[in-house]
């Protein structure tokens, strides 16, 4: 029905004649032209806040930023704001202290490089050879050791990580625990219990909170002298001992925050997944006499793969900009032992070391496409094959 | 009878053993949700000396509630610096993410339904005049010259070089593109917007956070809405084609409301991001267009956080976006699986 009421306006229109034909080839034009209508105010609106921006900030990268008599002075000065951060005075502060080693540091350092070889072994020795890809697979396997030499000396007794450590840190450590207790608070919710309903809006109020609001209201929960668990400390001997003053302990309670906050969001997306599962296969399942593993795993696992992959790589992305938590809850400390790395610019820029901030985030844009890049070349390949 | 104990009822029912233990989790983790805002609920209740002397739970047992918090926040001395910037923040939030909808599905919809091929010597082009134009301005030419003779150069240049290119992008390269523009730390951009906003005055006004949050949440909208433009069949649209109806209309009355729930699930998450962003607000604005999430933060004074207070502003903060999550409910499941299965 509604699709021929056009054809009806037009034959009113039509009445007069003239301005009826100019109609009808402006209509012509608007539908040759209704790509475009829809696509550009969308590309318009992000390039003109996004591909400035973006380039604006890689100049300033490239300089210095300096206050003079009556506004300011920006010089070129090329690399030197990612040379100081990467060799010079804020290494410390960004890599942190490599200066640490234990045996099993180096052991786990060791099987990364062989399994990066081996991999690389492989590629050089199958068919599909490309110059492009054995170039790809080498750059990204030297990152992916140095990443990984990075991690081991910083992490071992002695070292110290750094800004760029500590955001991979939380941002693995959150991705895992959330994506765990999501799911299996999802595979709880999908039985069919009286009540389920209540468990779901429960579930979805930390996501609804501000950061900031979530950063201080674990600031009051971790306070071990009047927060609401003091008892358990005071019972621990722990009574008026900050532990948000211990390296591990402020990081505990940045990630304990983020979890908090971003496990409804695995939970909602991964419930809606299992319950649009078909019922027939598990019926089916369970007469040829599957047990619930069986199911789960051959059932279960493979239909909410895909929706996995994805629901990953956005958390991910977003997981990477943390900010407001250790802002809040910890100011960065005790030292910079909690600050991510949009912290870690946010704190230069406060600073007005305008080059330097903008050299982190160009980095940071960095380490998340190349682990956003790694991520989707190597798991949708393993998801499409099953 | 032990055994009948395990005994699932039904082919998906499970034992009421089975039954106990998952409603013992649940409840755990609801008992982990509830507790913090509960803390929250009785911590506005509280005088600073209640807080300050140790923690006490309930009210009436432990202490005397007060709502000397809620008086302050709400009709007291605070009251102005309250409405205001709720209202600044109803404004802003609604405002950018009914925006991002609509510029957002229209784009999602030409994404999968058109196909578009941007050539890639026109690209290069285009990002080869803005290095120069952006240049200039930092050298000191006056941006709207500079502009002008980038525009002018941009379109000289098109018409020769531009066309020697035959290589072009898809459809997935542009949504690609999109997304990607999600993994910049707003700190990156924040400075050149900060400049940009400067230059236009709309520095610390509700307009410069509608735009910057409609820019920042259109990728969102576009990825969601463009997987869940591909699971509606085609052959609809085809047909109504056939009988005469254009794009528009197609989009408009057919495509629209098949899209409904995506759509409502998709307009909560953007409302939630810009009802809560903090780190833009912050930089781009002053006190006239402040919003909630920094009223928060300002309750962190010279004398330490004021628990009572930003307890009572959180609180107030989430009451509506709560009363819109529980209106939707069942919408979101259904609209953000759609979204995220085909990603």
């Amino acid at each position: 029905m509604q699709v021929e009421r056009p054809s009806q306006d037009m034959a009113q229109i039509g009445a007069s004649s003239g301005f009826a034909s100019r109609w009808k080839r402006l209509s012509a034009q608007a539908e040759l032209l209704a790509g475009n209508v829809f696509v550009w105010p969308a590309v318009l609106v992000v390039l003109f806040l996004s591909i400035f921006p973006l380039l604006v900030s890689l100049y300033l990268s490239l300089s210095r930023f300096k206050f003079v008599k009556g506004g300011f002075e920006i010089k070129f000065s090329g690399l030197a704001n990612y040379k100081k951060l990467i060799v010079g005075s804020e290494q410390g502060h960004f890599l942190g202290a490599p200066e640490g080693s234990s045996p099993l540091g180096w052991l786990v350092f060791v099987a990364v490089v062989v399994l990066l070889l081996v991999s690389l072994v492989r590629y050089l020795r199958s068919r599909s050879l490309s110059a492009g890809g054995v170039i790809g697979r080498v750059v990204s396997s030297t990152i992916v050791a140095f990443g990984a030499w990075l991690l081991v000396r910083t992490l071992s007794a002695g070292g110290r990580p750094g800004s760029l450590v500590v955001t991979l840190i939380y941002v693995f450590v959150g991705l895992m625990v959330q994506y765990g207790l999501g799911l299996g608070l999802a595979l709880l919710a999908t039985q069919k219990l009286p009540g389920r309903r209540f468990f779901r809006v429960v579930f979805l109020l930390p996501m609804m909170i501000t950061p900031v609001g979530i950063a201080y209201m674990f600031r009051m929960l971790t306070d071990t002298d009047k927060g609401p668990f003091q008892p358990i400390w005071q019972a621990l001997g722990l009574g008026l001992y900050s532990w948000v003053n211990h390296p591990w302990g402020a990081r505990a309670a940045v990630m304990l925050g983020d979890i908090w906050q971003w496990t409804p969001f695995m939970f909602i997306v991964l419930l809606a997944a299992l319950e649009s599962l078909s019922v027939e296969q598990v019926e089916a399942a369970l007469v040829d006499g599957a047990n619930r593993w069986q199911i789960f795993w051959h059932i279960t696992v493979p239909a909410i793969l895909p929706v996995s992959t994805t629901l990953i790589l956005i958390r991910m992305i977003e997981a990477f900009k943390i900010v407001d938590l250790p802002n809040v809850l910890t100011n960065g400390g005790p030292g910079t032992a909690t600050e991510s790395l949009t912290l870690h610019a946010f704190i230069a820029w406060r600073a007005l070391d305008l080059g330097g901030s903008a050299a982190l985030s160009y980095i940071l844009l960095f380490v998340v496409t190349f682990v956003g890049m790694s991520y989707v070349n190597l798991v949708r390949p393993r998801v499409a094959e099953e | 009878m032990i055994k009948r104990l395990f005994r699932r009822r039904s082919l998906f029912g499970s034992s009421p053993v089975g039954m106990a233990i998952s409603y013992l989790a649940l409840g755990l983790w609801a008992l982990v949700v509830l507790f913090p805002i509960y803390w929250l609920f009785v911590t506005s209740f509280k005088l600073p000396v209640d807080v300050n002397t140790g923690p006490y739970y309930v009210p009436f047992v432990d202490f005397q509630p007060s709502l000397h918090a809620w008086h302050y926040i709400l009709v007291g001395d605070l009251s102005n610096d309250t409405i205001r910037p709720y209202v600044n923040t109803v404004i802003v939030a609604l405002t950018s993410s009914v925006l991002s909808l609509m510029l957002g599905t229209a784009a999602a919809y030409g994404l999968t339904r058109f196909d578009y091929r941007p050539r890639l010597g026109a690209i290069l082009t285009f990002i080869g005049c803005l290095v120069l134009v952006v240049f200039a301005v930092v050298l000191g030419v006056p941006w709207q010259i500079a502009v002008l003779v980038g525009v002018a150069l941009f379109v000289l240049l098109l018409q020769t070089i531009g066309k020697r290119f035959k290589r072009s992008l898809g459809n997935s390269d542009i949504a690609f593109w999109l997304i990607s523009q999600r993994m910049l730390p707003p700190v990156a951009v924040v400075i050149p917007i900060y400049v940009l906003f400067q230059q236009f005055h709309l520095l610390d006004t509700r307009a410069a956070l509608i735009i910057t949050y409609l820019a920042t949440n259109l990728p969102i909208v576009v990825w969601l809405m463009r997987d869940y433009f591909q699971t509606i069949p085609i052959e609809v649209e085809e047909c109504a084609a056939i009988d005469g109806a254009s794009h528009y209309r197609v989009f408009w009355s057919i495509v629209l409301p098949l899209a409904l729930p995506g759509l409502v699930a998709t307009f909560l998450f953007v409302l939630v991001f810009a009802w809560n962003e903090y780190l833009l607000a912050l930089f781009l604005s002053g006190a006239d267009a402040q919003t909630l999430p920094l009223t928060v933060a300002a309750q962190n004074a010279t004398r330490g956080p004021q628990w009572w207070y930003m307890s009572v502003l959180i609180l107030i903060m989430i009451i509506p976006v709560v009363a819109i999550a529980i209106a939707l409910e069942r919408y979101i499941a259904r609209g953000l699986l759609v979204g995220a299965v085909k990603g």
